[in-house]
């Protein structure tokens, strides 16, 4: 089973019907023991950096989404799920953020429209599992005002120009995470989350299999 | 590169979509849930509904429509009409909606905008104006009309825009009332002033009758994307024609493999180089 992690996050209704369309085997849950347990997790998000992490605290499922990363359970983390994976975010003030991935989160500089809005294209850098059947370069839904700076080159697996080239999405073994929102990104979206559900050992539905 | 988006624009009217001509004749123009489909296989970058009827009724159909849509489509879907409090717009996020746009209600009450922005995020609030160009202006000046452009405001559509940006809105619908409907075109001027106005993304609503207008509203009007209604729902153009023109004359556009699954999936059918 899949857990998707319900700790208040605006986008869970969209993350479960794109789940549900690919044919996923899931559970919306904000139980920790669930989320320990499960085969794999996804953590969608939207909003602030501190909200989000206020959220996870108090759902108490920070820690057994580090768990489960650390154990090598399958993770797919969506906008705000990719930015929590770092040492902090510059927003709120300098938020503290899970660990998993040594780096920062930081503003789009001034200059730059933000919140970066829109369909933009996604440099996908060496193979990855989670890109399969999607064609280089593709289009993908983004609305956000703050990007990861992985302090290790090797986690970057996609990357987005809007004005600077920024990493969208990163890797590391089956944890993988997208800045833009694959559940709003139309065919090529849905391709990721059956790609990801193939990840956590289910077939998805026959005509994105 | 962000892409240019062309949206659709569904109006509706009790449950079905109706096509305005400056905003008043009713002809039907079919089942938006299956409208909304066939744009998303067509390669829409985003839809909007309107509720034209913007009563407590209208609203629950909307919230039913949208909801049905949105386990359908997988684009972003925006959401106008009758919204007036944080609790309206909360519903219809809820609903499956990304962003709502707030009319009549910002100007009455401009606080809306800030406390809806500060709850849900700029990228949520979208501020749609409705304006007439005013006669005998030169400059040009617009005047904000409300209530689905029955009633005159002494508002200037610039200022108002500009206070818009201020407040929160993420985005900015501009409806010109001269336009709608005509298929004459967008007003170009009026978006040229809006968008010189504004660091905000706008969005060029009303007039569009070819596809020579979707574009001239992009590379004249400097617009982030372009509304349209008639056009696509009677077939004159798909919106995968659009699209290619669009790309054709250089404009930054999305034409990946676009809506359901089919046989042959991602197919060679990709992005221009």
């Amino acid at each position: 089973m899949i857990a998707v992690v319900d700790y208040g996050a605006g986008n869970i209704h969209s993350v479960a019907r794109a789940l549900k369309r690919v044919g996923a085997s899931f559970a919306v849950t904000a139980d920790p023991a669930a989320v320990a347990a499960a085969d794999a997790v996804v953590l969608p998000g939207v909003g602030a950096a501190a909200d989000t992490m206020r959220g996870l605290r108090n759902a108490r499922v920070d820690d057994p989404v580090v768990t489960a990363i650390a154990r090598g359970t399958p993770y797919l983390g969506i906008c705000m799920g990719l930015q929590v994976l770092f040492d902090r975010s510059e927003e709120d003030n300098e938020t503290p953020c899970l660990g998993v991935l040594p780096g920062e989160v930081v503003r789009f500089p001034a200059g730059l429209e933000v919140p970066h809005m829109g369909w933009n294209q996604v440099r996908q850098v060496g193979d990855s599992p989670l890109f399969a059947g999607v064609p280089q370069d593709s289009n993908f839904y983004f609305v956000h005002s703050y990007y990861a700076r992985p302090s290790d080159e090797a986690r970057v697996s996609g990357t987005t120009d809007y004005g600077l080239e920024f990493t969208s999405v990163v890797r590391r073994d089956h944890l993988y995470a997208t800045q833009f929102h694959p559940e709003k990104s139309g065919l090529v979206g849905l391709r990721i989350y059956a790609n990801f559900i193939r990840v956590a050992g289910q077939t998805p539905a026959p005509e994105f299999d | 590169m962000l892409t240019r988006r062309v949206i659709p624009c569904l109006d509706v009217k009790n449950g079905r979509n109706v096509r305005g001509v400056r905003f008043s004749a009713d002809i039907d123009a079919g089942d938006p849930v299956e409208l909304a489909a066939r744009y998303d296989r067509e390669g829409a970058d985003e839809l909007v509904f309107y509720d034209i009827t913007a009563s407590a009724e209208g609203r629950n159909i909307m919230v039913d429509l949208v909801e049905r849509v949105a386990s359908q489509v997988f684009i972003p879907l925006s959401v106008g009409g009758g919204v007036r409090t944080i609790d309206d717009m909360y519903l219809m996020l809820r609903s499956g909606a990304e962003k709502v746009s707030i009319n009549s209600a910002a100007h009455q009450d401009p606080d809306l905008i800030r406390a809806c922005a500060d709850r849900f995020g700029s990228q949520c609030v979208v501020l749609s104006i409705d304006a007439l160009r005013d006669s005998h202006s030169d400059p040009p000046t617009w005047t904000i009309y409300l209530n689905g452009g029955r009633v005159r405001t002494n508002l200037d559509a610039v200022e108002i825009a500009q206070r818009g940006q201020e407040l929160g809105a993420g985005e900015i619908v501009l409806n010109s009332i001269d336009a709608d409907g005509t298929r004459e075109g967008y007003d170009v001027e009026f978006l040229r002033a809006v968008t010189d106005a504004v660091s905000i993304p706008v969005i060029a609503s009303g007039g569009a009758g070819s596809l020579e207008h979707l574009r001239d509203a992009i590379t004249l009007g400097n617009a982030h994307a372009v509304l349209a209604a008639s056009i696509f729902h009677f077939g004159v153009y798909s919106v995968q024609e659009a699209k290619e023109f669009l790309a054709a004359a250089g404009i930054p556009t999305r034409l990946d493999p676009y809506g359901q699954p089919s046989g042959g999936g991602l197919g060679p059918h990709n992005r221009p180089s």
